[in-house]
């Protein structure tokens, strides 16, 4: 085998299985770092041999066996390394390091890559740094790449990863997944991050881009991770469902200039159909599994009626305001609220919609909410209050800090401002 | 790894409770400290008297002052402690949780250094 062929095998290998690797060595090492410096060595050390050798019948435990070994030799060596971990911690970290390996099958590498997922997402991280380090370490995405998605500089967000591992070290955060008791509470943890990375993604909260593919697909590939190593979970399967029929609807939702365009203006022949496709059959899963209803797998359904309609007029508004009741036992929320009122309006009226929406501001949460004036702004326009929607458009602008979003108001704004100068 | 649990909570709120609501408390903490020492995750624990009777001490530039109370004013005030041993951070915030002042207040829990070789 020439050294040329060796290497695209090899990158080959690290496509599929970089991240298994990873997993299973920082169990093994447990350490981030040491992980990633243990895995760079071992795939290097393939390059160099395999062309000789040939490659492995199992090409994974080649590169664990490689990497930990590897590993070992350079706690053994590494002075800088002992003067980190002190005491007594260093001769546990050899000891752990050097013990036999087992030969590692699918169920061990799918053990590693949830517990790896569960260690990142640990509560006692910050969320910020929860998300940063699932991109970082479960997604693989470089330092680099994970800063330009949270708009900050690679500096910053190097720091971050450093701090959040630095915590796992010094607070002996396990690597484990969760027993059964506390399972269901943390899986809601691990959700919520990989929920977070879509939303980043979709409709990223500062900044000029509207959506930010590379996100939106991390967050479904991690989904449909979870999936493969969790089957038949009902949140899992409607998170999954939703990131899907949201992300089928992306192609439609902004213009060419980068301009919002709402559903009920979207070009619904430019949907995904093969997502939808894909969609539709995980919420159906999701709803047929008894038990707990996850708020997942509601909202999904809630998409997945939208997605249906081939035309707008064709909205099913009574079914998803009737999902919409069901969410808020589930989840009380204001945006979920609002959420409602807008389906309210489709079936009982702008003034009806209004009411609630008076009644959710009333209360207080969420008066910087710009969704919640715009809402505002339409009903009041449906009713024909175009002064006072002219006002509420003109508070959403104010608190608004989406450039997309922003035109869009201000288009809104002109609009009314046509319209009273003809009345 | 060892770990200090700090027990912080409201101390006006804890003393305007009725005798019989102290007593119920008191008798979860023997409980609860009675469980982690069969455990073997207990190193110690105290109670620590009010925040009235604390005193801070300071030394700048070689002078030693001394002043009346605790280092800081704060919400919720430190009444008490546990230093225990446990396997890592989730064994830790197991026994945090169920410390009876968890319900009313806050446990901190802090990673000790683990001694130098």
């Amino acid at each position: 085998m020439t050294a040329r062929v060796a290497e695209r095998i090899v990158e080959e290998v690290f496509r599929r299985e970089s991240g298994r690797v990873l997993a299973t060595l920082i169990r093994l090492l447990g350490d981030f770092d040491l992980a990633e410096e243990a895995r760079q060595e071992a795939f290097t050390a393939a390059v160099e041999q395999w062309p000789a050798a040939g490659v492995p019948a199992n090409p994974c435990a080649w590169l664990i066996t490689t990497g930990r070994n590897k590993a070992v030799d350079r706690i053994r060596r590494d002075a800088v390394f002992r003067s980190k971990v002190q005491g007594r911690e260093v001769a546990s970290a050899e000891a752990d390091a050097a013990a036999p390996l087992d030969e590692p099958d699918d169920s061990a590498f799918g053990d590693d890559r949830l517990r790896l997922i569960f260690t990142c997402c640990h509560p006692a991280l910050g969320s910020e740094s929860q998300i940063a380090l699932t991109l970082r370490e479960v997604c693989g995405l470089s330092t680099q790449a994970v800063a330009r998605a949270f708009l900050v500089s690679e500096e910053t967000m190097a720091q971050r990863l450093v701090r959040a591992k630095k915590k796992i070290r010094d607070a002996g955060i396990p690597y484990e997944t969760p027993e059964p008791p506390l399972f269901n509470q943390r899986i809601q943890g691990v959700l919520a991050v990989v929920y977070g990375v879509f939303t980043e993604g979709y409709a990223a909260t500062t900044g000029t881009r509207l959506v930010d593919e590379e996100l939106c697909g991390e967050a479904i590939r991690l989904g449909k991770l979870l999936d493969e190593l969790l089957p038949g979970n009902s949140a899992v399967l409607g998170l999954l469902a939703l990131m899907l029929l949201h992300d089928a609807r992306r192609p439609a939702r902004e213009s060419h200039e980068g301009d919002v365009i709402l559903l009920e203006d979207q070009d619904r022949t430019l949907w995904d159909r093969t997502k939808i496709t894909e969609g539709l059959a995980l919420v159906d899963e999701a709803l047929s599994i008894p038990g707990q209803l996850s708020p997942y797998a509601v909202q999904a359904a809630i998409a997945a009626l939208h997605v249906r309609a081939r035309k707008k007029e064709e909205t099913d508004w009574p079914q998803i305001v009737g999902l919409y009741e069901v969410l808020l036992r589930l989840q009380p929320s204001p945006v979920i609220e609002l959420n409602h009122a807008v389906a309210v309006s489709m079936v009982d009226g702008a003034a009806r919609a209004l009411d609630l929406v008076d009644s959710l501001r009333a209360r207080g949460q969420v008066s910087e909410y710009h969704l919640l004036h715009a809402a505002r702004g339409r009903f009041l326009q449906q009713l024909g209050r175009l002064r006072e929607a002219g006002e509420a458009y003109r508070a959403a602008l104010g608190f608004a800090t989406l450039e997309p979003e922003r035109r869009l108001l201000a288009a809104r704004i002109a609009t009314i401002e046509a319209l009273t100068a003809e009345a | 790894m060892q770990y200090l649990l700090l027990i912080y909570s409201n101390e006006a709120e804890m003393a305007g409770r009725s005798p019989s609501a102290i007593a119920s408390m008191t008798e979860e903490y023997t409980v609860f400290t009675k469980g982690i020492i069969q455990a073997g995750q207990f190193k110690a624990g105290d109670r620590l008297k009010p925040t009235s009777a604390a005193t801070t001490v300071r030394v700048r530039g070689g002078q030693v002052a001394i002043t009346d109370g605790p280092f800081a004013e704060t919400r919720e005030q430190l009444g008490g402690y546990y230093l225990v041993e446990a396997k890592n951070l989730d064994e830790a915030t197991a026994i945090a949780a169920r410390i009876p002042g968890a319900r009313v207040g806050s446990i901190e829990v802090r990673p000790i250094w683990p001694p130098v070789a």
